[in-house]
């Protein structure tokens, strides 16, 4: 088990930059998800972890040691690719066994580790199956078998997930934290689902452009997002965005917007005149026929435990998540209320958060 | 018509599609095998039967053709003949029957093994070669790497005999002109072509994971190459490996022109078998069938892989 430090790492194909100086530390132990839209550079940061690509400039450095142009098979690491990689011409006692293989580990002790991990993982049954015949959380359980079979330092996953259909989805999700609490394995995951990344992961870097947006844990991503785009991505439906002119001066604790004063968290940062947005999540608005920010129902999607509101203002469509049993008329009017602790202040041209002191209890605890 | 009527899937063909295709394919077969079914009943007439107009297709078969193909025999007198022992073998009593006796083997043999040697020698290494370029093509950034396909299949553009004046003076020069090596070498030198290509398609469909999960597996990419990729592409090396020797097996300008003694092949030896009064046919047919039954057996013993190599690259494992 080992640490796994990035450190300015960059890679360029031709002109197109795939990953922009990256930084980012994964603990001994700890579940990093990757997480971004495809063609974010995350699976190329694995990629270059796994050796499988050189980065054009930057190290890493696995349990302290450079390993940035070490071949793949000298960095002790084990990979889950997306389409599994099982080997076809092989059983599954082959398949899993194969990595112990090269290292020259005894046929017995090969065979003693094998039946070890498939009663791990529940696949002891189907040793001496081909590989070609399994159902999709089989092969997945497989491919998790030969990335565990040779207790690697880390494992790294590129959507491992991805194949496989919606309700097994959750069933394996369940099981890789359990395996991951098993086994303590220093982890990397990439996935483009946040789902997934928030259900599995201690820490989620977010990736945009070959670019982490954020790195921190789940509650602190969702919480607060360090850049709209972060806000936009995580998040089902995604936070609210209230655009408005103006600018804020450190201390101040309300914003205009438009007609209605809004209260804010008191912001820790001067930020001159121009375009900004206020983020708020929609279970953070509250109907409340006071409030100054006036719109009409506009339509409502049930979700069985809750309902999501669209309400159209001025400033464009706001979701709120409401009380299932909550009745609501198309075209009525209503205030909302949002909750001044909760909110988020964005730069619009930029896309960054504006320190406040909630950004700021964030950055201290 | 009566498809109309009864419901039917509209991508699976129809009964009467099936049965005319069917039909077609029997006919066009019974059509291709005319020639072989002929030469085999060939090799079985004697020869009066095998020259008699019009062409015989009831027969009294016998083994002369095959004893005429295998051995040399030399005209004798009857007293000499009466006074020699009893026929070893059926050879000797066909040859006595016609005033002959059996002097020793010919040449088919040598010639026979002489084809096995260059058409199994070139197909490997056509192959060997074939299955490495490929790989380097479909894995490496090669530089150029279109422009190289492209000449290494410009080669095949022309017919291989435009260029054989050049290849007969340089094999002259070289002293590769009747050797087995040169006709190897050459007949490797036409046939990587098709290799390259035909394998780069195959080699370009196996996932590139399998290879990267074995170089984390901790295997180098040799390794990697040889227990991943190779045993994945053995269909396209079978289907490959087939091509080139059905090419090398029955190549007939170049064995004439650059072959004459030693390391002469089947092909333009058994035209050059002549009996008494022109040409033995049985001889030439026996010749004929046995020169084709190493590659129908190599077909048939590969032909899943022929028929997954004609149709590669359309189906999608």
């Amino acid at each position: 088990m080992a640490e796994i430090r990035i450190e300015n790492l960059r890679k360029s194909f031709g002109s197109f930059v795939a990953v922009q100086e990256s930084s980012f530390t994964v603990e001994d132990g700890e579940f990093l998800a990757l997480l971004g839209p495809s063609g974010c550079g995350k699976t190329t940061t694995l990629r270059m972890i796994a050796g499988l690509e050189l980065p054009t400039s930057g190290s890493i450095l696995l349990d302290k040691e450079d390993v940035t142009f070490n071949r793949a098979r000298d960095r002790d690491i084990a990979f889950v690719f997306q389409l599994f990689a099982l080997y076809p011409h092989m059983n599954v006692r082959k398949n899993i066994g194969f990595p112990l293989l090269a290292q020259g580990v005894a046929k017995a002790e090969i065979r003693a580790r094998v039946e070890e991990t498939a009663r791990l993982l529940q696949i002891d049954h189907i040793l001496d199956k081909p590989v070609s015949g399994l159902a999709g959380g089989d092969r997945q359980r497989v491919a998790l078998g030969r990335a565990i079979v040779r207790r690697p330092k880390c494992f790294l996953m590129d959507e491992p997930l991805g194949t496989l259909d919606a309700e097994f989805r959750n069933v394996m999700v369940h099981e890789l934290r359990e395996l991951h609490n098993r086994i303590k394995a220093t982890t990397i995951y990439v996935t483009h689902d946040q789902l997934e990344a928030m259900a599995m992961a201690d820490k989620i870097a977010v990736m945009n452009h070959g670019v982490i947006e954020q790195f921190g844990s789940p509650q602190q991503i969702y919480d607060h997002p360090a850049s709209i785009y972060v806000a936009d991505f995580i998040g089902s439906p995604p936070m609210n965005f209230i655009g408005f002119g103006g600018g804020i001066a450190k201390g101040a604790t309300s914003v205009q917007v438009g007609d209605a004063a809004v209260a804010v968290p008191e912001a820790l940062e001067d930020v001159s005149a121009g375009d900004m947005v206020l983020g708020v999540r929609p279970e953070h608005v509250r109907f409340s026929d006071a409030a100054p920010l006036r719109g009409s129902i506009y339509g409502v999607e049930y979700l069985g435990t809750t309902q999501i509101v669209v309400v159209e203002t001025a400033y464009g469509f706001c979701k709120v998540r409401a009380p299932a049993d909550q009745v609501f008329r198309i075209g009525e009017a209503v205030g909302l209320d949002l909750d001044a602790t909760r909110l988020s202040l964005f730069r619009k041209d930029t896309g960054k958060a504006i320190r406040t002191v909630r950004a700021g209890e964030m950055a201290h605890g | 018509m009566s498809g109309l009527s009864s419901a039917h899937s509209v991508v699976e063909p129809g009964i009467w599609s099936k049965r005319i295709a069917g039909t077609l394919v029997v006919i066009y077969a019974l059509i291709t095998m005319i020639p072989l079914l002929w030469i085999f009943a060939t090799s079985l007439k004697s020869p009066p039967d095998s020259i008699s107009y019009p062409p015989k297709i009831l027969f009294t078969p016998t083994v002369e053709g095959y004893c005429n193909l295998f051995t040399t025999r030399s005209r004798q007198t009857q007293d000499y003949i009466e006074s020699l022992g009893p026929p070893a073998n059926v050879c000797e009593e066909i040859a006595r029957d016609r005033s002959m006796v059996v002097v020793g083997a010919s040449k088919y043999w040598p010639r026979f093994v002489n084809s096995l040697v260059i058409a199994f020698g070139s197909t490997f290494l056509a192959v060997f070669l074939g299955t490495l370029a490929a790989y380097g093509f479909s894995r490496f950034k090669v530089p150029l790497a279109d422009d190289l396909l492209f000449f290494i299949l410009s080669t095949r553009m022309m017919p291989p005999i435009a260029v054989a004046i050049p290849i007969y003076l340089m094999y002259r020069e070289l002293g590769l002109s009747d050797t087995a090596l040169g006709m190897i070498l050459l007949y490797t030198a036409v046939n990587v072509s098709l290799a390259v290509w035909l394998l780069k398609g195959f080699i370009d469909e196996i996932p590139r994971e399998y290879e990267e999960a074995a170089l984390i597996d901790g295997y180098t990419r040799l390794q990697a190459f040889v227990k991943v990729v190779l045993p994945q592409a053995t269909t396209g090396i079978a289907a490959t490996a087939i091509f080139c020797l059905i090419f090398a097996w029955n190549e007939y300008a170049f064995a004439v022109l650059l072959t004459s003694g030693t390391a002469q092949t089947a092909p333009p030896f058994i035209p050059t078998i002549i009996g008494e009064g022109g040409m033995d046919w049985p001889a030439v047919g026996a010749g004929t069938t046995i020169f084709l039954v190493p590659i129908l057996v190599f077909t048939i013993l590969l032909r899943k892989h022929l028929l997954r190599g004609i149709t590669f690259g359309a189906v999608r494992k």
